[in-house]
This record gives structure tokens, sequence and C-alpha cells, in this order.
């Protein structure tokens, strides 16, 4: 593999960018996790897909879109659908949640509409919604890494607030922190991480990479800190066994790193029940 | 209404206590009503509080004490009338820091939330660092201290979410505390508290209030637990029936209170 990687460019591409996603995307899982807001990641990224569905299309047809990376129509969608989920959480207060069907639903029906309109890449379309090793190109991995340093930034800017807002959001309000733009700049950059993670995990399977590793982390960490930081050890696992086995095995490396994510929540739940059981018996036999 | 009250009691001993002190007014606020839709929360609420008091607001479920609350802390804006904060009125407020507020504990946060004890109340110092800037250095002395003051420190790397109801109670105060807030609100506070530990929370609160001179205003909708350790109590059902010193509540008739308050209470001393 370490010999193919030094041949080959795209293999290159891949495994960097999938690194830096497994990096960014758990990071800014915690917080996606903690404040609830899983299901949100998931209807975006299906917002991502009309984006993509949307710029293939018209490279198809209109031949001055035809150079045009798929990537931006994607980022341009994913954000939009995060100011727009935003917009449909404060208008139905009692019901947040309905944002969640309506800016998914729109997503996928925009989508078949842009797959049906062009009948004809249905290979590529695999590639986005499972995601790809051997797609992956040069620009992908510049857009990958703008966008990881796009949230480093932001985290680096506001971590604090970020965790007073998630750990209670009345209590951020009351002290005066500007609570409503820190939490739309969060939408923005989680619109950016689904962007960015399609490429390598596909559209389907994104908000897996930004839960799982957090779902396992939360089962073992002390603190929040702590939590950040296994989530990023279980993410980058994953994304690397993944793509190791994605590519020996010749599989979708979207698959292959959530079922790996899988695996490893599976084996946290239940190493955590065995050392819990151990510690009672050992406290029994004193 | 107030003065009713100011001249049937033996408020002198009270009133020279309060003298020695540099009467500083630091919350006013002056005809305020609030109306969620077509239900009027609040109607004409009138009052002071001075620095050192400590102010148990009363009011059965539904008399708008957690509104009256959101309004002081700038969560909600008033239908009518003015808030001054410290001289300055509310809008153009931005000290929030010196406000230090613990919320009710039921609603305030997932109890699931991965984090420790110290995470939790230094997070207390986010507004007061500033935008952009890292907490200072001293950061976890501080934290210490805080818990310190509440009795907590040794609970520092538990996870909040294995803490009683009461513990956690008091970790919220020591998220407020580590900003060094002028004014402590509280919003039912002893709820979930076990009914032994209730008079020592108020313990605390009264030692807040005396050693490091921090006002408090908290609200409850139980009169049981409106313990001796207070200054001044409120009546509050969407107008406020009564101001006064503690010892002028005590003197107030069963009758008078069942009234205010629209349902039978009990009062305990």
């Amino acid at each position: 593999m370490i010999e193919a990687l030094l041949k080959f460019e795209f293999l290159q591409n891949a495994f960097f960018s999938g690194l830096v996603i497994g990096v960014i995307a758990p990071m800014l899982g915690v917080f996606i996790v903690v404040r609830r807001m899983s299901l949100i990641a998931d209807a975006l990224s299906h917002v991502t897909l009309a984006g993509i569905a949307g710029s293939l299309y018209l490279s198809q047809t209109f031949t001055a879109f035809a150079l045009l990376n798929p990537i931006y129509l994607g980022i341009v969608a994913s954000v939009s659908g995060s100011i727009l989920i935003e917009r449909l959480r404060s208008l139905y207060k009692h019901y947040e949640e309905l944002a969640i069907p309506i800016i998914m639903s729109g997503g996928i029906g925009l989508s078949a509409i842009f797959i049906s309109l062009a009948s004809g890449f249905n290979t590529d379309i695999m590639s986005y919604l499972f995601g790809s090793i051997s797609a992956v190109s040069r620009h992908d991995l510049w857009v990958v890494l703008t966008i990881a340093i796009v949230v480093i930034l932001f985290l680096y800017a506001f971590f604090k607030e970020m965790f007073v807002l998630s750990f209670d959001e009345e209590y951020a309000k009351a002290s005066g922190l500007p609570a409503k733009w820190i939490h739309l700049l969060f939408m923005i950059v989680v619109a950016l991480v689904i962007a960015a993670s399609m490429r390598i995990v596909g559209i389907l399977l994104v908000s897996s990479l930004i839960t799982l590793p957090v779902a396992a982390s939360m089962r073992i960490a002390k603190g929040f800190k702590q939590t950040i930081i296994y989530s990023i050890l279980f993410g980058e696992t994953a994304v690397i066994i993944g793509l190791v086995s994605a590519f020996y095995l010749d599989l979708q490396p979207g698959g292959t790193i959530v079922i790996t994510s899988i695996f490893i929540l599976l084996l946290v739940i239940f190493g955590k029940k065995i050392a819990l059981k151990m510690k009672q018996k050992g406290s029994n036999l004193k | 209404m107030n003065q009713l009250y100011y001249q049937n009691v033996n408020r002198n001993d009270y009133e020279l206590e309060r003298s020695d002190r540099m009467s500083e007014t630091i919350i006013e606020m002056k005809n305020v009503s609030f109306q969620y839709e077509y239900t009027q929360v609040l109607n004409n609420i009138s009052f002071k509080v001075e620095k050192g008091d400590f102010l148990a607001i009363l009011g059965p479920n539904g008399s708008g004490k957690s509104t009256l609350l959101k309004i002081l802390l700038g969560l909600l804006k008033p239908l009518a009338g003015e808030i001054s904060l410290f001289g300055q009125p509310s809008d153009t407020f931005r000290q929030r820091e010196w406000i230090g507020y613990v919320s009710q504990k039921s609603n305030a946060f997932n109890s699931g939330f991965p984090a420790t004890v110290e995470e939790v109340v230094k997070s207390g110092l986010t507004k007061k660092s500033g935008l952009f800037k890292r907490l200072p250095n001293d950061a976890k002395q501080q934290v210490q201290q805080a818990l310190m003051a509440v009795g907590m420190e040794q609970f520092s790397t538990a996870n909040i979410g294995q803490l009683s109801g009461g513990q956690q109670q008091r970790v919220f105060i020591a998220r407020a505390l580590i900003a060094k807030p002028k004014v402590l609100v509280l919003d039912e506070p002893t709820v979930g508290i076990d009914h032994e530990n209730v008079q020592s929370f108020y313990d605390m609160l009264a030692s807040l209030n005396k050693e490091q001179n921090i006002t408090i205003i908290l609200v409850t909708h139980d009169v049981d637990t409106v313990s001796n350790r207070v200054s001044h109590v409120a009546c509050l059902n969407q107008t406020i029936h009564f101001h006064g010193y503690k010892q002028e509540f005590d003197s107030i008739s069963q009758e008078q209170l069942d009234k205010w308050q629209g349902h039978a209470v009990r009062k305990i001393h």
C-alpha cells in the first residue's frame, strides 16, 4: 500500500483527504451530537447531493460548466441548506425538528429531478453517494484542506463560546454572548465539513463519520476535551482501516469506514461492560 | 403599596443595618408590563433592588416569575416600562457578566453532557474573558476557589451528570461566582434538592450575601422554601402585591397571602 501510495497521485489524494476529514468531522461532530443536531447533519448531506447532481447536470448540458468541480455547487447547496434550516427552526419554534424532514426531502427531491434530467452519470453519482478512492482529485484535496483550515480557525476562535452554547443555551444568552451569530457560523462550518467529507465517505454516510466516533467516545471519556480527543482518535482509526481495506478489497470506502466505526463503537460498549464487571468482581473479592 | 407595609412593623433595626452600607440601587424596574400573545403576564411592575439585598420573589406557578427574571436578564423585551441595571438602561447595558444567572436545574442542560465539573465552572469565565481571547492562566485556581465557596471542591474531576440535583445546583452557582458577579439571580434554586439540604443551601447563599457582599435575587413558588435567611420578600402574581423586609412579610396574615397567591399556601416559620 505504501508503495502504491507513493506511486499513484489518486491514492495520495484519497488518503490525505481521508486523514484530514478523520480529524475535522468527529471534532465538529462532538458539538453536533451534544447539541442534539445529528439529524441536521443528515439533512444537510442530502441537500449537498442536490448541489452535486445539479452541477453534474449543468456540466453535461452546458459546456461552460463542464470544468466546474461539483464540490463547489455542493458547498453552495449545503451552506444554503444550513441557513434555511435555521430559518425554518425559528419559524416552527415548537416543532424545531420539522425543519429536518422538510430540508431533507427537498434535497432528495431536487437530486432526483437533476439525476433524471441528465440520465447518464450513474457511475459518477455512485461515487458521490458512497465515496470513492479513485475519484478524489488533487483539486478536491485542496478544497478539503481549505475547509479544514476554516474549521480549525473557527474552533480556535470560538471554542469556549461553543462550549457554553452547547452546554446551556439559555445561560449563554443570559451572559450576553452573541449566541445567535456564533450558532449561525457554526451551522455554516457544519455545512462545509459535510461537503468536504462526502468525497471520501459519500453523501449517504457523511453523518456517520460525524456521529459514530463521538458515540463511542462519550462512553469512555471523562470530560469534554477528552471526548473530543477520543472522537478524533476513533474517527482517524476508522478512516485509515476503512481506506486500506477498501483499497485491498476493492470496496467503496464509505462502506468500509462506516462498518469500521460501528465495530469500534461495539468494541467500546462491550469493552466498558467487561471492564465494569471485572471491577465489580475485584471489589467483591476484597 | 410598599409604604403601607413599611409602617406597621418594627423595622428600625433593619433600617439601621441598611443605612450602614452605602445604599446603591442595582436593579430598578418602572411600570414594566409583558404579555405573551394575548395573555397578560406582568402588569405594571415597579421595584428596586439595592446592593446587598437578599430578595426572594414569591409567586405561584404562572405568576410571571420566570418572565420577570428573563426580562431582567435581557432575554425578553418588555412590552412597556423601563429597566435600569447599575444605573444604565437595560438596552445599553453591556456588563452582563456582573449578573450571575443560575437557571432552573430541570430544563437547563442535558444531563448526559460529557463534561467535568471543572470544565463547567470554567465556562463561567467565557463572557468575562471576551471574544477571541483565551481564558486567564489562573483559571484552574479560580475554579477551585469558586467550588470552595459552594463546598464542592472535592468534585472538580467528577462528571456533571453523575452529581445529585443539589450538587449540580451548587456547581452552577460556582459557574456564576467565578465571573465575580455583583448580583446572583436564581430561578427556583431549591427544586430538586432534598428537604434536609435546603437549609444548608440557604446558609451557603447567606454567606455569599454577607461575606462577599453579593446581592441575591431568587424566585420560588413555594412559601416553605423562603428561609429566614433572606432579607426581603416580594409577592408576585402578575403584579407585585408586596415588597418589603422578611420580618414584615412574616407579619402578613395567612388570609392575605392566600388571596395574592390565588390558592391556599402554607406558611411555616
